[in-house]
């Protein structure tokens, strides 16, 4: 009775083309717009900042931005750690070599300077496809990661070789740095996902999304119709790079605060990413969110019930969370291949007909 | 639509087709040792329904992907419109005004209907990246000015029913209009089909050929069309190629290649010394 | 002869040997990926399993000591037993069978008919769930695995090379073990495939499921025997690899390092393998010997893929792999 179509008609075009077309769906999304946006800096506490909300933020900004590459694009890319890199160390000599500009800026230019490095590494992408496209940007991920470890100017010469970001502050409240709330924290991720999650929304729907996707469906039918491979895999890339760009940025400076660059940005990080995205559904943005969510949540559970609940060693725990994460991996891909998002559109229809069965 | 002020071709039901849209002269292809398509030359004239015919093997396919610009044949050259058409990549010959659809539907499975057909619309969708990032304003306004066109097409070929349906769930005889859908999108001025009937039944092939006919006769889009079933080549084209063993062996209407020997002979298999 | 000359020569043999090690990885992955188009990213992680399991069972551990204890609150680790090297491998070798067997079961023949990317992401799923399904089994801690594998300096190439050059090379013995095992395996293995009647089934399923099928051939049987070859081929290579460096989490990191050499050589090849492990295994070394020192150290971490990659560029379907046709 409550998730209902009837007379809810879309008189134009661009009522049909909306996000959310059924009233109660775009009613939701506001809802959870205020909650997010009005409620949650009121009552967060650095517990739930930093080991639940801030690292879902960010982790689903990384996961959109590896969706578009690889769920709607079709080229798998095993590299996200490395570019997450990337953008971290960009924000890095952003912010230590331009202290006076904001580091929203920043934030901004460190995903432009990630969407060109990893153009430059999709340029392979023309001739190598699939399994041999996810092999190459393997390099990317190894040669970055050892990159950032042996080059000091990315480090300014420190000593320990480790990155850590100095405070600053936006509009006189201070996000980075040791001394944050966890509000700000909180509240500088939000609007970082909101505007990506709508840019990527935008691009996916017109045709731009159309482009990748049909590259990703049939190469070579979208070239005869038109779709220059080229450009349409470029800037694929590109986009993708800037949405891990942001993420890498937000992960160190205001997440982390100080990183190691193998530790933080080695090869389980891009797996994690891809994990993501492969149970929260690949091509879809919602997707996105779901798996972040669940891969964020899932350790911290695991946790929670055996550790401190049950009293196990926490290497049980870990050694846990990647019998159930890989476990269901091949749950999803052999019982729902489009993942949470689509359990998720299952439930729907069904909840649209509900209390009727049919 | 179509120019007849140079009509040199009259057709059997009194309509006065125009000049030359394509020319393939002298075309040999070949892939490695193998001779796909030996010194052929013919033309298709504008606005009308032209039909390439053959057995098995004879190089139909690939006389479609040289004309569409996907295969470069080694001699021989495509006029397009009395002039020379250079050598492109494939995805510049759409911008050319050539739609195709496919032997095995070449659709986009990941995709609705609705996006399949928008996906023809590409070559005349300019927005760009950040114009779409943005999406009010230029972006959107665009989408809906080619959304607007492609309902019109949706509407032509009877498929408003499935606009929203992911393709990968139609049946077969539906893919195939879908795939006539997208290609019309692109508003070509030829448009080639690549076995348009192959595994329908009676009341889908006589649907089909009503669309086709009505393509041709409303938008006065070019058709040129491979097909193996002789009555709709007999009712639906002006003129007939015939190929075999990559050589062409008939050129004309309908009737002249019915009582044509060399034709005769290939379909009934008489051994070629 | 000058030195820099020498050092390079060892380098090379050196390199060599890493590179036969590399191959043995990689023959796995050429094995499933010619019988079932499956990307097998799990190969390494079979490695390390089929290592500890080998330590478990030789040492007595007793399987999921740890979590039994969790969960019960007991104590126990051990069986008390020593089982001889061969008499472990053995068990070893039916374990991986069995393991084969319940992939085959639960996870391959549900994916039948799916893209190959879904496919390859299932094995990335797999690796990670045997690596903690190893974990919780035999725990994480790093083991020594002795199974009698002659290790140390090779005494007779020291002194020969000295005699020979006035430099001695320090070859181990371990890695010349290695090198024979690897080319024993080849040889069985290409036997195998070319002149028995599994072999031959193997082959066809290779190259036309639904043409195997329809001479009689069970797709399930063939890849639960290919799955255990690979199995087989993960023992070797664990053993090896464990006995060299101990048995640690890091032994799974190796199939990462095959992935280039499959690159190079081809997906399809079976001497691709083997000529791409060489290259890659010489190549690292020697770049690291010759450049290295110039710009940081530690290039092993990358160089297998660059070069890999640019390798790519110019021959995408490596060296002997089959050239990709695409057709509308």
């Amino acid at each position: 009775m409550l998730y209902r179509e009837a007379g809810d008609f879309s008189t134009s075009y661009t009522a049909d083309n909306q996000t959310f077309p059924i009233k109660f769906d775009r009613y939701r999304y506001y809802f959870i717009l205020v909650i997010a946006f009005l409620v949650i800096p009121f009552f967060i506490n650095d517990y739930w900042a930093n080991a639940i909300l801030v690292p879902f933020l960010i982790y689903s900004i990384a996961a959109i931005g590896l969706n578009i590459l690889t769920g709607y694009c079709g080229q798998v890319s095993l590299g996200t750690g490395g570019f997450m890199a990337v953008g971290a160390y960009s924000f890095y000599k952003l912010m230590t070599a331009f202290p006076e500009i904001s580091i929203m800026l920043h934030v901004l230019l460190s995903g432009c300077v990630t969407a060109v490095v990893v153009t430059l590494f999709g340029l392979p992408s023309l001739r190598i496809k699939g399994f041999y496209l996810a092999v190459a940007t393997l390099a990317a991920q190894f040669f970055l990661v050892w990159m950032f470890n042996k080059v000091p100017w990315f480090y300014n010469y420190s000593m320990t070789g480790m990155i850590g970001s100095p405070e600053r502050t936006v509009l006189g409240i201070v996000v980075t740095g040791p001394h944050t709330d966890a509000w700000a924290q909180y509240f500088v991720c939000l609007i970082f996902v909101t505007l990506c999650a709508v840019m990527a929304r935008n691009l996916t729907r017109g045709s731009v999304g159309r482009k990748w996707m049909a590259i990703r469906d049939m190469d070579i039918a979208a070239e005869i119709i038109g779709v220059n491979p080229l450009k349409a895999k470029l800037s694929a890339f590109a986009v993708s790079g800037f949405f891990i760009g942001i993420a890498g940025a937000l992960y160190f400076g205001v997440f982390l605060g100080a990183v190691e660059v193998t530790e933080a940005f080695g090869i389980e990080k891009s797996f994690m990413v891809l994990f993501m995205i492969i149970i929260g559904g690949l091509g879809s943005i919602f997707g996105s969110f779901a798996g972040a969510a669940f891969m964020v949540l899932l350790p911290v559970f695991l946790k929670n019930v055996f550790v401190g609940g049950l009293g196990w060693p926490t290497d049980l725990a870990a050694h846990l969370n990647f019998v159930i994460a890989g476990g269901l991996i091949i749950m999803f891909l052999i019982l729902e291949p489009h993942g949470l998002a689509q359990l998720w559109r299952v439930a729907k229809e069904k909840l649209r007909l509900w209390p009727f069965p049919h | 639509m179509n120019n007849v002020s140079q009509g040199d071709f009259v057709t059997s039901d009194g309509r006065s087709i125009g000049s030359a849209l394509m020319e393939m002269q002298n075309i040999t292809l070949k892939f490695g040792g193998v001779v796909a398509l030996e010194n052929i030359s013919f033309d298709i004239l504008e606005g009308e329904v032209r039909a390439i015919i053959g057995p098995n093997g004879a190089g139909k396919s690939s006389m479609l992907n040289v004309i569409s610009g996907f295969y470069v044949p080694q001699e021989g050259q495509v006029l397009y419109r009395g002039s020379l058409r250079p050598t492109m990549k494939p995805f510049q010959v759409a911008t050319h005004g050539i739609a195709r659809t496919f032997q095995n539907i070449a659709l986009f499975e990941g995709m609705s209907v609705l996006d399949n057909v928008m996906t023809g619309r590409i070559t005349k969708m300019k927005s760009g990246i950040f114009s779409q990032m943005i999406w009010k304003g230029r972006a959107e306004r665009e989408e809906n000015e080619n959304r607007e066109v492609v309902e019109k097409i949706i509407d032509f070929l009877e498929i408003q029913a499935i606009r929203k349906t992911p393709v990968s769930r139609l049946p077969y005889g539906l893919k195939k209009r879908v795939e006539l859908a997208r290609a019309l999108a692109a508003e070509p001025s030829l448009l080639l089909l690549d076995e348009p009937m192959a595994g329908m039944n009676v009341e889908e092939k006589e649907d089909m050929s009503r669309f086709i006919l009505d393509v041709n006769s409303e938008f006065g889009t070019t058709i040129a069309l491979i097909e193996h079933d002789m009555s709709v080549v007999m009712d639906l084209s002006d003129r007939v190629v015939v190929m075999d063993y990559g050589k062409k062996i008939g050129d004309g209407t309908p009737d002249e290649i019915r009582n044509n020997q060399a034709v005769i002979d290939a379909y009934l298999g008489v051994s070629h010394d | 002869m000058p030195d820099k000359v020498l050092f390079a020569m060892e380098v090379m043999l050196n390199g060599l040997m890493a590179g036969v090690l590399y191959s043995l990885v990689a023959l796995g992955f050429v094995l499933i990926f010619k019988a079932s188009g499956i990307f097998n990213y799990a190969q390494g992680v079979m490695a390390l399993f089929a290592a500890l399991t080998l330590v478990g069972i030789k040492d007595g551990q007793i399987p999921f000591a740890h979590l039994i204890n969790a969960i019960f609150g007991t104590n126990i680790h051990h069986f008390g037993w020593h089982l001889p090297a061969f008499v472990a491998i053995i068990f070893t070798a039916i374990v991986m069978i069995g393991f084969a067997w319940l992939v085959q079961r639960f996870i391959f023949r549900h994916l039948v008919n799916q893209e190959p990317i879904i496919l390859f992401m299932a094995t990335i799923g797999l690796a990670y769930f045997l690596e903690g399904v190893g974990d919780l089994m035999w725990g994480s801690d790093i083991k020594k695995l002795d199974v009698g594998i002659p290790k140390g300096m090779n005494e007779t190439i020291e002194l020969l090379t000295y005699n020979r050059f006035g430099y001695g090379f320090f070859i181990d013995n371990l890695d010349i073990f290695a090198s024979f095992l690897a080319v024993i395996l080849v040889l069985v293995l290409v036997g195998f495939s070319q002149y028995t009647k599994q072999g031959r089934a193997l082959r066809a399923v290779a190259d036309d499921h639904q043409a195997a099928l329809s001479v009689g051939i069970s797709l399930g049987y063939i890849w639960v025997l290919v799955w255990s070859i690979a199995g087989f081929v993960a023992l070797v290579a664990g053993i090896v690899w464990g006995a060299k460096s101990g048995v640690q989490f890091s032994l799974s990191l190796i199939a990462l390092k095959a992935l280039p050499v499959l690159m190079l050589g081809g997906f399809t090849s079976i001497p691709g393998a083997i000529v791409g492990g060489l290259i890659i295994g010489v190549g690292e070394k020697l770049f690291e010997f010759l450049v290295g020192p110039m710009i940081g150290g530690a290039t092993e971490n990358w160089f297998a893929y660059v070069l890999a990659l640019l390798f790519l560029v110019f021959r995408p379907q490596g060296l002997f792999g089959e050239r990709i046709i695409e057709r509308v």
